[in-house]
C-alpha cells in the first residue's frame, strides 16, 4: 500500500499508541497536519507557544510514563522547542519531537525558515534524526520511539523535509528492531548485586538515595519492600519525590540545597548510601569532596556513564531499577538499625522541616500547606522554578506515586503552566494543581488560552511576591541584598483571568486561603489564585552553593527581621 | 590529577552525522582531541575510528562511557599502550637543493621513510611509525626547512588475537570507576 511521508508518520503514532500531539504548525509541516484528520484517534492540541508543546509533552509525559509528543514547524518552531526538549533530556523524560523541515532540494540554501534542527538539537536529545530517504521513515518512527522509552528514557527529535512528507512510497510497518549499538542493561550484574545485598546487611547507618530513577521505572514496592525489609531510611533527590511515601516511617524527606536539614545531616552521618536511579547531581551532593564522607557508596543507576561521574563509588550496578531491586531484595536479610533510625528521628525533632511561623503575614509555606489540607494531599503538583518549587517540594507531602511534577535539571521557569497541562491531558481524573511563582508563571502565561480551549481543570496557585524571588534571596545572602534587576512587577492575574475567561480571585490574609482553595476545588473548569504572598520571605535550610551538605543554613530568619525592608508597592 | 595520552578504538555505525555526535562530545565534556582518524572497517556499515586525548584515567573512562551513550556508537574501548599496535602516518615537504638533497635522502633511508615526490627545490617524504618516530625525523629536518608537514594521527590495534573493538555486545558492567 502506498502512502505518503505524512500518513506513514500518523500511522505510526497510531501503532505506538499514541493519543495525543501537542503542537503548533507552519508551511514545512503543512503536509504532516493537512493528513491528521484523517486519523482521529490523534488528538492534537494547539498550544500558543512551541515551548509549551515540549513541556506538555513533558509534562504527559512524566504523568503517564508513556512517550509524550510535540510537534513544530521549521526554523523557529523548531528552535522554540529547544528549551522544553532540554528539559526533558536532564530529566530522563521520554519524548518524541517531530520537526517539519525545507525540502531536501532546499537543505543547505538557507532557504527560508531554514535552520540546522539536527544540529541544534544535537547535544539535548538522546538521539535525531534527519529523514532524508521516505522509505526509512516508517523504521525511524519505530526506532524513535523505542529510544525514547527504553533505557534512559530521553527525548528523540525526528526532522522531516516537507516533500518527505508528500512523497508516496510503499508503507511497512517494521516488525522489530535491529539497533546493533544501542543495547541498555537491564538485568544488573548479579555478583554486584551480590555484594550490595552483603554490604547492606553488614551496614550499621544504611542511608537509601532514591531519585527520580525509582519513578521511571516504578519500583515503588520494590524500594519500598527493600527499605521495609532491611530497615533502611529513605531520603531521596528532589525529583525523587513520591517515590516513596512520605508518611512512611522510614521517610525522611529529601537531600540537597533546599532539603530537609535531617535529611541531609544523614547523608553526612550514614556509612552506607544506596543510591538508587539518581545522578548525584550538584544541587542534591552540595560539595562532592565532603558528600557522606563516612559511607560506602552502592550505585544503581540504567546509565552506565553516570556511574562514577561525580562520586567515587564502591559497587556500581547497571540496570533497571525496579529489575535489580527486584533481585537485591531477595538477598538482603531483615535488618534492625534501631539506633540509627532513632538518631535520625531525634535529628529530625530537633530539625523540624515543616515548620512554619506563626505570622499575621501571608506566607507561602502557609498557602502550601492549605493547598495540601483541601486537597488531602491528593492533587498532582506541577511546579515552576524558583522559591515557590522548593516551597511546594517542602510543604506539600507527597504519598501517592510519581504526583510531584517539576523541573530538575534545566530548572526551566515557564515549565508549570505547560507541564500542568499536559499532565491534566494524560491524567484527566487527577487533580492538577500548578503552583507557580509570578516571574515563572509569567514566562508561559499565553497558553492559558489552551486551557480554556481543551476545558482543562487545571488550577493555578501563583505564588505572588513581585520578585523574581530565588534569584532575589541569592541577592539578599550573597550579594548584600543588592535588588538588581529582581523586583517583578506584573500585570494583575485575576484580570488576566478574566480575560482568557477563567475564575480567578486574588487571595491577601491568611484566613482567606482555605475558601479561595476551596472555591478552586468546588468549580468544574479551571481556576487561578493569586496568593500576594510575604514578599522577601525566603527558603531554607539552605545549603550555600559551593558548600557542603554539613553547612547547612537552617533558620538565620530569627537574625534576619529586622533587617531593612524593601517597601514594595 | 596527572593527565596522560589515551587511545580509544570505537566501532561506529555509518550514519549521518556519527562524526559530528562524538566530535560534539568531545567539545563539550572539555577533552581537548589530539587526533582523530576515521575510516571504514572490516564490517559493513561499520567504520573504525582512533583518537588520542589527553586525560587522567577517571576522565578517558567517563569520556568513553559517554561516547558508548552515542546510539550510533556501537563500541569504545581504551586500549592500553603496551598491548597495542598504533601507526600514523606523515607527509613532510621539506626544503632540498642539490647541495643538501642527498644528506636528505640518508636521512629518509635511516628512517626508512620514502620520498614520494620530487622539486627542483624540495622533495616530498612519507613516514609511518610511532609518535616518536614521526617526530624525530621531523626533528632532523628541521634544519633543512621544512616547507609544509601534514600527519594523520593515530590509527591503532591490539597486539595478537584480541579483538580491540568487536561488534560484540556492550559490557554488561563499567570497569570499577577510578
Ligand atoms: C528560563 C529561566 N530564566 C532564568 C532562570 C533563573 N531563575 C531561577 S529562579 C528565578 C526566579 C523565579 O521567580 P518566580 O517564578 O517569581 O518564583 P519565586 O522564586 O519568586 O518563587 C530565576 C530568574 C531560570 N531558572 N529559568
Amino acid at each position: 500500500m502506498k502512502l505518503t511521508g505524512a500518513q506513514i508518520v500518523c500511522e505510526c503514532l497510531v501503532k505506538e499508541g499514541v493519543d495525543v500531539i501537542f503542537g503548533i504548525l507552519g508551511g514545512m509541516i503543512l503536509p504532516l497536519y493537512d493528513t491528521l484528520p484523517q486519523y482521529p484517534q490523534l488528538r492534537h492540541i494547539l498550544v500558543r507557544h512551541e515551548q509549551c508543546a515540549a513541556h506538555a509533552a513533558d509534562g504527559y509525559a512524566r504523568a503517564t510514563g508513556r512517550v509524550g509528543v510535540c510537534m513544530a514547524t521549521s526554523g523557529p518552531g523548531a528552535t522554540n522547542l529547544v528549551t522544553g526538549i532540554a528539559n526533558a533530556c536532564l530529566d530522563s523524560v521520554p519524548m518524541v519531537a517531530i520537526t517539519g523541515q525545507v525540502p531536501r532540494t532546499l537543505i543547505g540554501k538557507d532557504a527560508f525558515q531554514e535552520i540546522d534542527t539536527t544540529g541544534i538539537t544535537l547535544p539535548i536529545t538522546k538521539h535525531n534524526y534527519l529523514v532524508l530517504d521516505t522509505n526509512q521513515l516508517p523504521e525511524i518512527m519505530k526506532e524513535a520511539f523505542y529510544l525514547a522509552k527504553s533505557g534512559r528514557p530521553g527525548p528523540v527529535l525526528i526532522d522531516i523535509p516537507r516533500d518527505v512528507q508528500t512523497e508516496q512510497v510503499e508503507f511497512r510497518y517494521p516488525s522489530k528492531i535491529t539497533l546493533p549499538s544501542y543495547k541498555p542493561t537491564l538485568e544488573g550484574h548479579p555478583a554486584q548485586i551480590k555484594k550490595a545485598a552483603k554490604l547492606i546487611n553488614e551496614a550499621h547507618q544504611p542511608l537509601i538515595l532514591a531519585g527520580r530513577g525509582v519513578i521511571i521505572s516504578e519500583g515503588y514496592d520494590e524500594l519500598r519492600e527493600l527499605a521495609e525489609k532491611a530497615q533502611v531510611p529513605v531520603v531521596t533527590t528532589l525529583l525523587g519525590i513520591s517515590c516513596f511515601p512520605e508518611s512512611h516511617v522510614l521517610s525522611y524527606g529529601w537531600l540537597g540545597m533546599h532539603g530537609m536539614a535531617y535529611a541531609n545531616k544523614a547523608v553526612n552521618a550514614a556509612d552506607l548510601i544506596i543510591a538508587i536511579g539518581m545522578r548525584f547531581d550538584d544541587r542534591a551532593t552540595g560539595n562532592v569532596n565532603s558528600f557522606a564522607p563516612d559511607a560506602q557508596i552502592i550505585h544503581i543507576d540504567i546509565d552506565p556513564a553516570e556511574i562514577g561521574k561525580n562520586i567515587r563509588v564502591d559497587v556500581p550496578i547497571v540496570g533497571d531499577v525496579r529489575t535489580v531491586l527486584n533481585k537485591l531484595n531477595k538477598q538482603v536479610v531483615p535488618g534492625g538499625h534501631i539506633d540509627w533510625i532513632q538518631q535520625l528521628d531525634d535529628w529530625r525533632k530537633e530539625h523540624p522541616a515543616v515548620l512554619i511561623r506563626e505570622t499575621e503575614e501571608l506566607l507561602p509555606q502557609f498557602v502550601i500547606r492549605k493547598i495540601y489540607e483541601v486537597t488531602q494531599g491528593e492533587a498532582t503538583i506541577v511546579t515552576g522554578v524558583g522559591q515557590h518549587q522548593m516551597w511546594a517540594a517542602q510543604h506539600y507531602w507527597y504519598d501517592r506515586p510519581n504526583t510531584f511534577i517539576s523541573s530538575g535539571g534545566l530548572g526551566t521557569m515557564g515549565f508549570g503552566l505547560p507541564a500542568a497541562i499536559g499532565a491534566k491531558v494524560g491524567c484527566p481524573d487527577s487533580t492538577v494543581w500548578c503552583i507557580d511563582g509570578d516571574g515563572s508563571f509569567q514566562m508561559t502565561m499565553q497558553d492559558l488560552a489552551t486551557i480554556v480551549q481543551e476545558r482543562l481543570a487545571v488550577k493555578i496557585a501563583i505564588l505572588n511576591n513581585g520578585y523574581l524571588g530565588m534569584v532575589r534571596q541569592w541577592q539578599e545572602l550573597f550579594y548584600q541584598r543588592r535588588y538588581v534587576a529582581t523586583p517583578l512587577s506584573g500585570p494583575d492575574f485575576v484580570k488576566i483571568g478574566e480575560a482568557y475567561g477563567i475564575p480567578a480571585v486574588r487571595v491577601k490574609r491568611k484566613e482567606e486561603v482555605v475558601p479561595a482553595i476551596e472555591q478552586a476545588m468546588n468549580s468544574d473548569g479551571p481556576f487561578i489564585i493569586d496568593f500576594m504572598i510575604e514578599p522577601e520571605e525566603n527558603v531554607f535550610p539552605m545549603v550555600p552553593p559551593g558548600a557542603s551538605l554539613a553547612e547547612i543554613i537552617e533558620e538565620p530568619r530569627k537574625e534576619v527581621v529586622s533587617w531593612p525592608r524593601r517597601s514594595t508597592s | 590529577m596527572a593527565t596522560t595520552k589515551h587511545i580509544l578504538a570505537a566501532l561506529v555505525m555509518d550514519r549521518p552525522g556519527v562524526l559530528n555526535r562524538m566530535v560534539s562530545l568531545f567539545r563539550r565534556r572539555g577533552f581537548n582531541i589530539d587526533s582523530i582518524a576515521v575510516g571504514p572497517s572490516e564490517l559493513a556499515n561499520q567504520s573504525r575510528m582512533t583518537i588520542v586525548v589527553n586525560g587522567s584515567p577517571g576522565m578517558v573512562e567517563q569520556l568513553r562511557k559517554q561516547l558508548d551513550k552515542v546510539v550510533d556508537v556501537v563500541k569504545v574501548l581504551t586500549i592500553s599502550e603496551t598491548s597495542m599496535v598504533a601507526r600514523e602516518l606523515a607527509l613532510i615537504k621539506v626544503k632540498a637543493t642539490s647541495a643538501t638533497r642527498s644528506e636528505v635522502m640518508q636521512i629518509v633511508d635511516i628512517f626508512r621513510a620514502n620520498i614520494i615526490d620530487v622539486a627542483a627545490d624540495s622533495v616530498t617524504i612519507e613516514v609511518t611509525g610511532d609518535e616518536d618516530k614521526v617526530n624525530s625525523l621531523i626533528n632532523l629536518l628541521r634544519g633543512f626547512g621544512i616547507k609544509e608537514a601534514a600527519r594523520t594521527g593515530y590509527i591503532a590495534m591490539s597486539r595478537g588475537s584480541q579483538d580491540a573493538v568487536q561488534a560484540t555486545e556492550k559490557p554488561s558492567e563499567p570497569a570499577s570507576p577510578s
